[in-house]
């Protein structure tokens, strides 16, 4: 059964995510609402990790050798400037949407599984993972013409 | 004449019943020396001082301004003006600008109009030039008239095609239009000023009205004295008058607002104070918002709000059993971190009993300035004009039509850029032109010393059209001096979408121009046309802006079609839509519970009340929202800054009655100046006790950001929050700092990008004994305890 395996990625994606937005928050502070909201949705991504214990619980979390291409690198520094905020926004979406089709795989075997409990986790989870990529396609979509035409 | 509106802010009652008409009550001031036989002329008009929009007649002798008249006629205020109205005015006759400056070596001097606007031409032109339209930013106002924001929308949208346009709106009134949107599908005021005369209850969120709107308050206080009297229900930090009248006064911890909402929509939800039928045909989302808010138990809600449970049973229980009630909103709720949720779950309140669209049961999302209204309609305040869908190819069409240009030059691919989004851009110098209107950011926007920073930097050509050498002025490159309200023609329309045409009265002073002027002299000097060769803007006079206007809103929710200078002439104001079919126009809509969601027609799809994401048009279809309202909820989070052990208070910066903005007009008029010439500080008795501080001390306030020096007022506030009034500029404070958002921070709500000025963590320190109570004002939320306590 690899559904433990699964299990493993998204916990660690989602902590992956979670130090991602803190690192965007902190290094655009001076974007306020970027500082803000990232640190709104790293609280989420917290509580996604804490929404996976049962699941841990009931299904373990082996980090298996297959699946290992899958694994998700977080941001370790961010860039400057427009485009900077730009490219590590676009660099989040990225991450979130990895997160958004593993929450996807993990709900589809709930499902088969029969797992009521753990088809309401990915829901929710699921859920706020949405928003977030909708966050972050506003954002970058109002961003974008800025920072690729008139920023120095 | 007027007794002492200074001291008596609301004058005499006039008391009446349920169901009954407010009585009339005429209040005149002429200056000294003038009696009503001197007058030569009466001109109509109406107050420009905040955003209740009372009729006016301006007396004018020796074409000179000499008084001011309540128009008995006119439905707002039945003649009736509080202090700014009666006083204000005379804030406009010292210290105006008359000839345009020109920084030349760092010193601002004067210069001819030729000059001043070549030099805006030629830096306009090189930077379109250089960098495209995406380096022209406009921040305007919510004090200009509608006619000049609409020219301007034009000149920006159709003639540059820049995205980066907004008001001082933003600050004030941004959170109410958002909050209309997203639960109706379109901006528009659902309650009308005559459901306050047959309410059973109203409730007040974060809403002084005693304060920032006086002849409201005064038609309250009348229903108050009279048969068959309203309960009010206040949340407000502050003891404020409205408070004092209250059944119930939730005096909630800054920041928390949306967890009491939640708390009022639970106990709805839990006792069935539901109207299911019309939950059922008229609304959607029902199901989520029970989920959302059934954690918030009045326990919850007062462990977080630090209020009594027992009374927010007792707010919620006067909200469910009363058959009408009025809820009234305004800055505590706008200016706070989670805006728009808290704004729309008032909606959401009314909607689950049915209480909209019919008579004593509305809800009024108030503005703060008298023209903030127009400026969310003609878009120039980060809409499209006339309620317009910037994601919705069609109403672009439709502007692109009525404009002549290709729908391209729109900018449209996101909705426009916000006030501080603006300034973002202008601090990182992308934009590099920067026109502010009629408003005075260098006082009243967050965080002043990155704001004085941003305009007095070289990465940013900065003009400035004001009456007055205003604080941002001084920082300006180009100052060109404006005609004032009744300097100039226009109209302009209050919360409850009443218009009034304000006529001409006196010559501007000097070399002054209407903002109208200045501007269709800047589209000619640039040589902006549209497709067919015609000049943009094609009028350049107020009542063929104002015609132009009635075809752009021609068909949409704030319709002004049916309406003309010659019909807002002699009698009261008149409330949009005024269409051929409805001439004399609209007292209250949403009366058929029929809401503006269709995809085809609504002005947004909506977003995300914790992150502001927008909703999509697929998103939107899907839902098959069809005319339903939208009933939307989110968890209450903590505020994006928290008193801790080095800042232990909470910020609240607000207004005093007699004070407008940052006092360029009320500052300069004696009897307001007088009545509050300076700012200061409220603490609570037990903070102030804590903290070693008395009555009339000097204080340092401090936040992360910056400091103050100000008088303590120690008053009826709620302990752990301190108190500011925003409308003190350092320009004459005599060197000493005193603006309060030196400490505000740079932060905002996420779908109306208001930002959160009531949230903050400051410290305060005693530096002086004074030499008498604070300069504030005692007849008012701002009374000592002393006084207040008797």
């Amino acid at each position: 059964m690899h559904l433990a395996t699964y299990i493993g990625l998204l916990e660690q994606g989602e902590r992956t995510l979670g130090s991602s937005f803190r690192q965007v928050a902190h290094g655009h502070a001076e974007e306020a609402d970027v500082f803000h909201t990232c640190l709104n949705l790293a609280a989420q991504c917290d509580a996604h990790v804490e929404a996976l214990a049962p699941a841990i619980e009931r299904y373990g979390e082996h980090k298996d050798a297959e699946p290992e291409r899958l694994h998700a690198e977080g941001l370790s520094e961010t860039r400057s400037g427009g485009i900077g905020l730009l490219r590590d926004l676009h660099d989040l979406y990225l991450l979130a949407s990895y997160l958004d089709m593993a929450w996807t795989l993990v709900g589809q075997a709930a499902k088969g599984a029969r797992d009521t409990e753990m088809i309401q986790i990915v829901d929710s989870c699921d859920h706020e993972t949405t928003g977030q990529l909708a966050w972050l396609k506003t954002r970058l979509k109002a961003a974008a013409p800025q920072a690729l035409l008139v920023a120095d | 004449m007027a007794a002492d509106r200074v001291r008596d802010i609301w004058g005499t009652r006039t008391a009446y019943a349920s169901g009954e008409s407010w009585p009339e009550r005429v209040d005149t001031h002429l200056v000294n020396g003038v009696a009503e036989a001197d007058v030569e002329r009466w001109v109509q008009s109406a107050c420009l001082l905040c955003s209740n929009g009372c009729g006016v007649d301006v007396a004018v002798a020796g074409n000179q301004m000499v008084g001011m008249r309540g128009r008995a006629v006119d439905r707002i205020n039945k003649g009736r003006l509080g202090p700014k109205g009666l006083f204000g005015w005379q804030g406009q006759l010292r210290d105006r600008l008359t000839r345009p400056l020109v920084r030349r070596n760092g010193e601002l001097v004067e210069a001819s109009w030729d000059e001043a606007m070549g030099l805006v031409v030629d830096r306009s032109r090189a930077l379109l030039e250089q960098k495209g339209p995406l380096s022209h930013g406009f921040y305007t106002s919510g004090q200009l008239m509608l006619e000049e924001y609409y020219t301007l929308a034009v000149i920006g949208k159709a003639g540059i095609g820049t995205p980066h346009m907004d008001g001082n709106t933003r600050l004030c009134t941004a959170t109410a239009a958002a909050s209309l949107k997203e639960s109706f599908g379109t901006d528009g005021q659902p309650g009308s000023y005559a459901d306050l005369d047959t309410c059973d209850a109203m409730f007040h969120y974060g809403h002084n009205v005693a304060e920032t709107q006086t002849v409201m308050w005064a038609r309250m206080l009348d229903r108050l004295e009279g048969a068959d009297p309203p309960q009010h229900v206040t949340v407000d930090p502050r003891r404020t008058k409205v408070a004092e009248r209250s059944a119930v006064h939730l005096a909630v911890r800054p920041g928390t607002n949306q967890a009491v909402m939640n708390g009022l929509v639970r106990e709805l939800i839990q006792h069935d104070w539901i109207d299911h039928e019309f939950v059922d045909a008229h609304t959607v989302g029902f199901e989520e918002l029970a989920r959302v808010v059934d954690e918030y138990t009045p326990e919850r809600v007062s462990e977080v709000c630090r209020v009594e449970a027992r009374d927010v049973r007792a707010a919620a229980e006067i909200f469910g059993t009363s058959q009408r009630v009025v809820s009234t909103v305004l800055q505590g709720f706008y200016q706070s971190h989670q805006a728009t949720a808290a704004s729309v779950a008032v909606n959401n309140m009314h909607l689950l009993r049915g209480m909209l669209g019919r008579p004593g049961a509305g809800i009024l999302q108030m503005n703060g300035q008298p023209t903030a209204q127009n400026n969310r309609e003609t878009g120039v305040d980060g809409d499209l004009s006339g309620f317009r869908n910037w994601q919705n190819e069609e109403h672009v069409r439709e502007l692109a039509e009525l404009w002549d240009v290709d729908p391209i030059v729109i900018p449209h691919w996101s909705p426009p850029t916000h006030a501080m989004q603006l300034f973002r851009y202008a601090e990182q110098g992308s934009v590099g032109f920067l026109w502010i209107a009629g408003t005075n950011p260098a006082v009243s926007l967050p965080e002043l010393s990155r704001i004085r920073r941003i305009l007095g930097s070289d990465k940013v050509f900065v003009v400035v059209n004001d009456g007055y050498l205003s604080e941002t002025a001084l920082l300006a490159d180009v100052v060109l001096p404006s005609a004032l309200w009744a300097e100039k023609t226009g109209t302009f329309t209050n919360v409850d979408r009443t218009v009034h045409l304000s006529e001409q009265a006196v010559e501007p002073p000097g070399e002054s121009r209407s903002d109208l002027d200045i501007w269709v002299d800047y589209a000619r000097r640039m040589g902006f046309t549209d497709r067919s060769g015609r000049p943009i803007p094609r009028w350049d006079s107020p009542e063929a802006a104002f015609d132009g206007w009635r075809e752009c809103s021609r068909g949409r929710p704030c319709d002004y079609s049916g309406m003309s200078y010659e019909k807002l002439r002699g009698g009261s104001g008149i409330q949009w839509p005024c269409t051929d079919e409805a001439p004399d126009g609209t007292e209250r809509i949403y009366t058929d519970h029929v809401f503006n969601t269709f995809d085809d027609y609504c002005e947004t799809y909506g977003h995300d009340l914790l992150t502001g994401a927008a909703v999509t048009a697929t998103g939107h279809a899907a839902t098959r929202f069809d005319g339903r309202a939208r009933l939307k909820a989110a968890p209450w989070t903590s505020p994006p800054e928290n008193p801790g052990d080095d800042y232990p208070l909470t910020l609240s910066t607000g207004r005093t009655a007699y004070q407008f903005h940052t006092r360029t007009k009320t500052g300069r008029a004696p009897e307001l100046n007088e009545a509050a010439p300076d700012a200061w500080v409220e603490i609570s008795t037990d903070d102030a006790e804590a903290l070693g501080i008395a009555e009339g001390d000097l204080v340092r306030v401090e936040s992360v950001r910056g400091s103050i020096e100000v008088a303590a007022r120690v008053s009826r506030i709620r302990a752990g929050t301190v108190f500011v009034p925003f409308h003190y500029g350092d320009g004459d404070g005599g060197g000493r700092r005193r603006a309060a958002n030196e400490l505000t921070i740079t932060a905002w709500d996420p779908v109306s990008k208001q930002p959160a000025f009531k949230n903050g963590a400051v410290r305060l320190t005693r530096l002086a004994g004074g030499d008498g109570p604070a300069p504030a004002p005692d007849t008012t939320a701002s009374a000592r305890v002393t006084t207040a306590e008797g």
